[in-house]
């Protein structure tokens, strides 16, 4: 952004600065009724920034199904909320920081965390669990090893200091990635029902408080440089990043919690993207009031500031509190005992305003309305993407040495243990942690009621790119399966959506086209969504990333030991696969390691068969009729067979030559959805096979339990024999040994 | 008998240490770190975490904190103190137990279960555990790398100072156990007295069932029953 001075006259260039259309600026004329001021032009310029505003995604967004009979509070406030009973209820979102990771990735990462983080505790939510989904691009090449080192220590060094456990997530690795990594942080929190607070400036005369950090010059424009491609400059950028503090964000939740719990406030919300300009006119907008803020009260970290960067200023760590008339004193007390700076900056008026004063002068005044609801709203063209490479299964030549594939993708990076990253985790804190990392989904004990929380994060953008629509679907319908395999049905989700620049038609059509296979999804299995994100853009010198939603699933166990995890139990114990069998190759790890391409077709997806496979595990979970689940995604079955066994320390002998008639090559590596392998002790095995009929299922047992080798056998023929540890170590191994070398 | 767990700004461990206690039947209060009173505590713990963000060296300026003179004062006296983590590192750096801790080998943190061997069962927070078992006990640190001049070891070694030691899972002391780079697989350390112990590991996480261990238990078991018998 070139360098700007406040009484330069707004022209072609200022606005060009500020990401605004000459449009948008004749709007902001007539909204209010007069040319804004250059104060006013910044703050319209962060407000209807995509990042801020959704402008480009709002028209599709509003056909997600967002109510549920579990659901307290849905899209619109800082996070979802969701009934889990006893009482208590969860709060939770996801959010990308995607464009601060790839400029500056431990910074970026870090204040990813402390932002989502921070949403979750304004909402009176004692934050106890994170997860992340990360894209990187090849580990080959070094500058992506740097990266996902960076990520990787950004969310170690603000997790781990600030006591929230990071439980799990997922962590893919695309060429489309390279130049545009992708983080996303989820948070849970877990709060009494009757204590949730909102982000809402109610009751006029209400003292408006600043809490937390310093306000220096960092992250100015943060989110409208979120809200734009990246050119070879981007480097150029590395100011408009913040920088975290750990320290501070754990003072603040103690702090924050302590107002909550005694009462003192009406609202409260993090100044986040777009800071004390997006979290004024937020709560006003909830509230229907204004507010008016005196500048010349906010603490600065640097001198000679200007109200432009004040209002505009992402520095970290910073809350609004509208705190109650006459409890300021008590207000005060609690933040002096963290050791925090806390002061009335302003307060709530009537008028339905933002205005700000700074030494004596007006700078701003602008109707709430005008930045927030009046916000421009785009329904951009879209154009089908026809260019998707697609391949016809029998031309595929059949490999001669499958034993020797089989190892290549296990040790593939996107099927390899994720150890690597997760030991960086402090994943235990607050011991609720009941599944390590790497299990299906991962599940939190509820110690207040003995319940138990299941959570997943899944995207799969190799099948969302060959098919956008059906891609979605099954990203959904995965997500259901991993929380079915613990044993937890579903409570509510969000949702974050990563794809390129919304003004080319080809991106904006997939868009579309996975809100709406996500919506149908969600509707069929009655999950509502609470919240999400939308991050655009993710371009690079023109070259954008795969279409990657990333979906949230939370659910619940009603006891939680019944939780069931993915690992072999015991020596003789039966195997069997269970659900829709089907060998679909398409978009499969196994293509993309033969090939070095991603090719379709997208597999198909048939929503009432995982409706069905869910109900059977819950009601084969409640039963205790199984030993172990463990859904078949990437890598196929023969993958799925090998981690249960890792997990477990136990080999296993089955027989694949009868699942389906496809090629042998397809059922061991096909990653179509809806399948599940499961274990279980003979006794058990009419009663399982009596449930799958009764749910409509395939049900085929195919091996047993046992044993120190992998062996998967078509009649005599032996297809794969290996010693587990061989494999074992291959698998755990392959990401640390790449990363060996930075 | 009753536990006081202190809080530093920044400690995050405490709840957790609260439950493991209270689910071992000790009473449990939390103690603010700038106040001075000990409120009658039988067993004072300094849970882990990051006081004051570790931002100087881990432990060093909570170290500093008004309670840590009374700790003192309660340590020459022979009270029980347990420091877990964040908590050895404050007892290392305020003097209370000899050496420092560095940065761990790898240069990374490092948060998994580790196999302990228990080297000294004379002590009150070992004493109903027996010499050689091998307890189950997740870490989470980054600097846990235990070091010590060599006279230092000796003397160490020669007072029965070492609690406890990484090792494998059949109690076999190797390098390979050592996550760490501590020195002779230190995990775990006493005072010359006996009533000061500082561990890496988290016992209050491995003290029910359902997180995959409870030998952290036996650890706040011992000190209970210590206590009873005292």
């Amino acid at each position: 952004m070139p360098e700007l001075f406040e009484g330069e006259m707004i022209d072609k260039k200022i606005l060009e600065a500020h990401n605004l259309t000459e449009e948008e600026y004749k709007r902001i004329v007539e909204l209010i009724g007069r040319e804004p001021n250059y104060v006013e032009l910044g703050m319209f310029s962060v407000m209807w920034s995509e990042h801020c505003s959704y402008k480009s995604s709002k028209v599709h967004l509003k056909k997600l199904p967002t109510k549920g009979e579990a659901v307290i509070q849905g899209p619109g406030e800082n996070a979802g909320v969701v009934d889990i009973g006893d009482g208590l209820a969860i709060v939770f979102k996801i959010e990308s920081h995607n464009h601060p990771s790839y400029i500056e990735p431990y910074q970026g990462a870090a204040t990813g965390v402390g932002g989502i983080v921070r949403d979750i505790f304004t909402m009176g939510a004692r934050p106890i669990a994170l997860l992340d989904s990360l894209r990187f691009g090849p580990l080959d090449e070094p500058s992506n090893r740097l990266l996902m080192d960076g990520v990787v220590s950004g969310i170690a060094g603000y997790g781990n200091s600030i006591g929230v456990p990071t439980v799990g997530g997922e962590t893919y690795f695309h060429p489309c990635y390279s130049r545009n990594p992708l983080v996303n942080v989820f948070c849970i929190g877990i709060a009494k029902k009757e204590k949730i607070f909102y982000g809402k400036a109610s009751g006029e005369g209400n003292p408006v408080f600043y809490v937390g950090a310093k306000t220096g010059r960092d992250g100015i424009h943060g989110a409208t440089m979120a809200s734009a491609e990246f050119s070879e400059d981007s480097e150029k950028k590395r100011p408009n990043v913040q920088v975290g503090d750990p320290f501070k964000e754990k003072l603040l939740i103690e702090a924050c919690l302590e107002v909550m719990e005694k009462d003192l406030i009406v609202g409260i919300q993090d100044m986040g993207a777009a800071g004390l300009t997006s979290s004024s006119s937020e709560t006003a907008s909830r509230a229907g009031t204004g507010i008016y803020l005196n500048l010349d009260l906010v603490p600065l970290r640097e001198e000679g500031m200007t109200p432009y960067e004040i209002l505009l200023s992402e520095s970290q760590e910073r809350m609004l509190i509208i705190g109650k008339k006459g409890k300021e004193k008590e207000i005060e007390e609690v933040f002096k005992k963290w050791d925090l700076e806390c002061c009335i900056i302003g307060e709530v008026r009537k008028d339905g305003f933002i205005t700000a004063t700074f030494k004596g002068d007006e700078v701003c005044r602008i109707p709430v309305k005008a930045l927030t609801s009046l916000a421009p709203v785009y329904n951009r063209p879209y154009k089908k993407r026809e260019d998707v490479p697609s391949i016809n299964p029998e031309k595929i030549p059949f490999p001669s040495d499958l034993n020797n594939i089989f190892l290549k993708i296990i040790g593939s990076p996107n099927i390899a243990h994720k150890g690597w990253i997760f030991t960086q985790y402090d994943h235990m804190v607050q011991t609720n942690t009941v599944l390590l990392p790497g299990a299906d989904a991962s599940v939190l004990w509820v110690k207040e009621s003995g319940k138990g929380i299941a959570i997943t994060l899944d995207g799969n953008s190799n099948f969302c790119y060959l098919n956008p629509r059906e891609g979605a679907k099954i990203m959904v319908a995965e997500s259901l399966r991993n929380i079915s395999c613990v044993g937890a049905r579903p409570l509510g989700a969000t949702n974050c959506l990563n794809f390129g620049n919304p003004e080319k038609e080809e991106v904006m059509w997939e868009f579309k086209e996975v809100v709406e296979g996500m919506g149908e999804a969600c509707e069929f299995f009655k999950i509502p969504i609470t919240g999400g994100n939308v991050s655009f853009y993710n371009e690079t010198s023109g070259k954008g990333i795969y279409p990657t939603p990333v979906f949230g699933l939370v659910g619940i166990l009603d006891r939680i030991e019944k939780v069931l995890n993915p690992s072999f139990k015991n020596k003789g114990d039966v195997i069997a696969l269970v659900g829709r069998i089907e060998n679909e190759i398409g978009g499969s790890e196994y293509l993309r390691v033969i090939f070095g391409e991603n090719f379709g077709p997208c597999p198909k997806i048939d929503l009432s068969s995982e409706w069905n496979l869910h109900k059977f595990l819950m009601e084969a979970i409640e039963n205790s009729l199984l030993l172990s689940a463990h859904d078949i995604s990437d890598g196929g079955l023969a993958v799925c067979l090998s981690e249960c066994s890792f997990f477990g320390g136990l080999g296993f002998d089955v027989e694949i030559g009868k699942i389906g008639n496809d090629r042998i090559d397809f059922i061991l590596f096909g990653e179509s959805p809806t399948r599940v392998v499961i274990s279980f002790s003979e006794e058990n095995w009419k009663r399982i096979e009596e449930l799958a009929k009764k749910w409509n299922l395939d049900f085929l047992v195919i091996g047993r339990v046992g044993g120190d080798r992998l062996v998967m056998r078509k009649g005599e023929k032996e297809i794969i024999n290996i010693q587990l540890t061989e494999g074992e170590r291959i698998w755990r191994k392959s990401i640390e040994e790449k990363m060996k070398v930075l | 008998m009753k536990a006081g767990i202190v809080v530093f700004p920044g400690s995050n461990c405490d709840w957790d240490t609260y439950h493991a206690l209270m689910g071992c039947g000790i009473e449990s209060i939390f103690l603010w770190h700038k106040e001075r009173d000990l409120k009658g505590c039988d067993l004072i713990v300094l849970p882990g975490g990051f006081s004051y963000g570790d931002y100087l060296r881990s432990g060093v300026l909570a170290s500093f904190s008004p309670i840590m003179d009374s700790i003192k004062e309660f340590a020459e006296k022979g009270g029980l103190i347990l420091g877990i983590c964040n908590g050895f590192q404050i007892l290392l750096e305020s003097g209370i137990l000899p050496g420092a801790m560095l940065r761990n080998k790898g240069l990374r943190f490092i948060c998994k279960f580790v196999n302990i061997r228990v080297e000294n069962n004379s002590t009150p927070f070992t004493k109903d555990i027996r010499k050689g078992d091998v307890l189950k006990i997740p870490i989470a640190h980054m600097d846990g790398n235990y070091y010590l001049p060599y006279s230092e070891l000796e003397k160490l070694k020669r007072n029965n100072q070492i609690v406890f030691r990484y090792c494998d899972g059949k109690g076999e002391i190797t390098d390979e156990a050592n996550p760490n780079g501590s020195m002779e697989n230190i995990a775990g350390i006493v005072n010359e007295r006996g009533n000061v112990l500082g561990m890496m590991p988290h016992p209050e996480r491995a003290s029910f069932s359902i997180l995959g261990s409870e030998d952290g238990r036996k650890i706040f078991q011992s000190c209970l029953n210590y206590l009873r018998e005292r």
